[in-house]
């Protein structure tokens, strides 16, 4: 099987070492993590990763099942790039100077649609976000002009489409076990949390 | 009525201002802990001061080794079906327990710890005895926990003896700072742990799936069932064997599996794996239909994998959905708990005997019996075999008696010809191998099931690993009997490299002290024999000792555990010599 990118999400409680729970499910196969997103989602004390490694299918479909088992994980998805609209968020701190005299700075700023976050006397900080080839480009024509510092933030990712949503998590519920415990009021809110 | 008010009274009890330690101990008794295996240190004494004050109504057992604690919790918990439990410090405390932890997630035995731990305001700094336990422990436990107020002491317990027992059983850690034992505060009752919401202890049962695993069993003309320890853990032995006798279908275990059935059992065809029986390995890639019943297709079992049962459509029952797929691919996955899912599948089987395909089973094992089986229990040299050990611990027990090995060629023996007629009562370390495991299992084993009889069978060199639990036998007068097949080498690895390495014996040679004085020094009676004439006397006078009794046998030196499956081969390619 072709190792691919593959961006998984998994809902967890918000507790101490589970992102240590989880990481070690990755370290121990010796699979790299490329990006890694967490963050309370919009349930309370419910949190979002967003995990995106590069592996094969079958491995991936055994790692998300491992991590479903963690006490403390609701859940949790994969899906390939192709099932997912994502961003990355990049930000780059460049010289005042070098904006305000270099017309090809501007010209590639607008370009790639950068928005300025703070603007100093020494020194100007602009925003993107998009894929990481984007952001990846946009560094590159950067460095010339004298790029200070540069900052990436990992993926996040939402699934395209609640329709295939929906019919993703009947698929789930045919190869995985039905998630309704009885008295878990959770699934009862099933609703309010995956909804897109 | 007098439930509700015995409720009331109880919780009268309970309530009012608290120590964390006590609140501790309150919850082991609201969770109907008798027992507990541990060994104080600095970071636990606020517990051990609350716990002397329990001691009529919890027992503690002072090991020699906390790694002796948690094996003596697992013994308990594999005997008894209920939770081990375990007290023991922070920092050297702690980690000593960490081989037993892996014992038991791997071969999912329900067992809580409690670990002290240097006050709150240490953490992270290095502290006297302070080790990251959390950590260290989270690849290798269910669950773990670390608490730093004693507010949380009644609802995290309460958690890990749920998580703990329920679904597939495994090891919890709890790690209480020093400071949060110490604390007093507002105990308002204990209340016992059902749900969780991010938890499934059982995936739902599909009637879709049963229906079709009926099917294709109905239509199976050779239908093969192996089990593993899934049945013993879902107290499904009933319910497994209504399963076999209706549809007729030979039945095999896994290690982990024995004594879930019979050893005699007419539909019971052997041990699978590495050192299990001739047919069953061998029929694995001959019958069409393969149901796995708890159990997880552990490499020991299945051989090469891309060999394995390829021919067969696979119908795999287990409460893990993680095991699905795992290992071998299921064409039928039966998820739920086995006690819940087999009555449903037995009642849609047709009423069947396989009497050609069993037949099968019988002419092949007739071969093993020839080959294997006659010269290990019936040797015609004058040296000494396992095997004819325990075919002598047989004749006496009949099949009634606990049997606890360590790990290594005694234990393969053990397994394949010990004797079962009730379950619960093969406790041996399967998935991980753990060479001094059996001394403080079995002490464990008595405690967990007081009226049966416990035997361990250790090797020479596995008995070492954990020699010092003698102490603890002495000090507790515990009525184990300890056998010592003593083949003068560590066997197993001689085994391979006399078979795989040209006879290289690379540091496999050990020289082990008189075990039998050793024994004496513990106050425990002992003999030795190494002559055939004596066996049966000796084997009959060490079960019918009153009291702990050891009794070392000088085995030959350089024999092999036969039949084998060679690492990387096909379970169809296993040898018989």
């Amino acid at each position: 099987m072709e190792k691919r990118e593959y961006t998984l999400t998994v809902y967890t409680e918000n507790q101490i070492g589970i992102l240590n729970r989880i990481a070690i499910l990755f370290s121990r196969r010796k699979i790299n993590i490329e990006s890694l997103n967490t963050s309370p989602t919009e349930v309370e004390s419910v949190h979002r990763f967003t995990i995106v490694i590069y592996e094969t299918e079958e491995v991936v479909s055994k790692l998300c099942r491992q991590i479903e088992k963690q006490v403390e994980v609701l859940k949790a998805y994969y899906n390939t790039d192709e099932e997912i609209v994502w961003q990355e968020l990049a930000l780059y701190k460049v010289s005042t100077d070098t904006v305000a005299e270099k017309v090809k700075v501007e010209r590639l700023l607008r370009e790639f649609g950068a928005r300025a976050v703070a603007i100093r006397k020494d020194y100007t900080v602009f925003e993107t976000t998009g894929h990481r080839e984007e952001t990846d480009r946009l560094v590159k024509e950067l460095e010339p002009y004298g790029l200070i510092e540069f900052v990436r933030s990992a993926r996040v990712a939402i699934l395209k489409g609640s329709h295939d949503f929906h019919e993703r998590l009947k698929e789930f519920e045919q190869k995985q076990p039905g998630e309704d415990v009885i008295e878990n009021e959770y699934l009862n809110k099933q609703d309010e949390v995956f909804t897109l | 009525m007098e439930l509700i008010a015995e409720k009331e009274t109880r919780q009268k009890e309970l309530t009012g201002t608290l120590s964390g330690s006590e609140a501790v101990l309150q919850a082991l008794l609201i969770e109907k802990v008798d027992t507990v295996f541990g060994y104080p240190g600095g970071a636990i004494m606020p517990i051990y001061d609350a716990i002397y004050d329990y001691q009529d109504k919890i027992r503690h057992i002072l090991v020699r080794h906390e790694q002796g604690s948690i094996h003596a919790a697992q013994g308990y918990a594999r005997a008894s079906g209920r939770t081990g439990v375990v007290f023991a410090t922070s920092g050297p405390g702690a980690t000593n327990l960490v081989t037993g932890l892996a014992d038991a997630m791997i071969d999912s035995t329900p067992v809580v710890c409690i670990t002290g731990q240097v006050f709150a305001h240490l953490l992270g700094t290095d502290a006297f005895q302070e080790t990251d336990v959390v950590n260290i422990t989270a690849p290798i436990t269910k669950w773990n926990y670390q608490i730093t107020d004693a507010s949380e002491i009644p609802s995290v317990i309460a958690k890990a003896f749920y998580i703990a027992k329920s679904g597939r059983p495994g090891p919890v850690l709890i790690d209480i700072t020093k400071n949060a034992q110490a604390q007093k505060f507002e105990f308002t009752g204990y209340e016992k742990c059902h749900h969780i919401r991010s938890y499934r202890p059982k995936p739902i049962v599909r009637e879709k799936y049963i229906e079709q695993a009926a099917l294709l069993i109905n239509e199976a003309k050779k239908p093969f069932v192996v089990f593993g320890q899934g049945v013993l853990l879902g107290k499904a032995e009933k319910e497994f064997k209504n399963f076999i006798e209706k549809a007729g279908i030979p039945a095999a275990w896994t290690v982990m599996g024995i004594s879930a059935l019979p050893s005699d059992h007419p539909l019971g065809v052997g041990m699978l794996g590495m050192h299990g029986n001739y047919a069953p390995n061998v029929l694995t890639n001959e019958c069409d239909v393969l149901i796995a019943v708890g159990m997880r297709f552990d490499d020991r079992v299945t051989g090469r994998l891309d060999k394995y049962a390829k021919q067969a459509k696979v119908i795999h029952l287990d409460i893990d959905p993680a095991e699905i797929d795992k290992n071998v691919k299921a064409t039928v996955p039966v998820w739920g708990d086995c006690r819940e899912t087999l009555p449903l599948l037995t009642r849609l089987v047709d009423k069947k005997s396989h009497k050609e395909w069993l037949q099968k089973f019988r002419e092949l094992q007739k071969e093993e019996e020839k080959e294997c089986i006659v010269p290990e229990l019936h040797p015609e040299s004058d040296i000494l075999t396992m095997g004819e050990v325990i075919r002598l611990v047989n004749e006496h027990t009949d099949g009634n008696s606990i049997i606890v090995s360590d790990v290594g060629q005694h234990q393969m023996v053990a397994c394949r010809y010990a004797k079962f007629n009730h379950s619960k009562s093969n406790i041996t370390s399967g998935g991980l191998g753990t060479m001094g495991f059996g001394l403080p299992a079995a002490i464990g084993a008595k405690f967990g099931a007081p009226h049966r009889e416990v035997i361990l069978v250790a090797g020479d060199g596995g008995f070492q690993m954990t020699i010092q639990e003698l102490g603890t036998i002495m000090q507790n007068k515990i009525d184990v009997k300890l056998l010592i097949l003593n083949n003068k080498f560590l066997g197993m690895v001689r085994q391979w490299q006399q078979l795989f390495l040209d006879k290289r014996y690379s540091f496999v040679d050990i020289e082990s002290p008189d075990f039998v004085q050793v024994a004496k020094g513990y106050g425990i009676e002992g003999k030795s024999v190494s002559q055939r004439k004596d066996l049966k006397e000796a084997i009959k006078e060490m079960l019918e000792h009153k009291g702990s009794y050891l009794l070392e046998v000088a085995v030959g030196k350089e024999n092999n555990v036969f039949p084998m499956v060679p690492q990387g081969c096909s379970v169809s390619e296993i040898r018989l010599k």
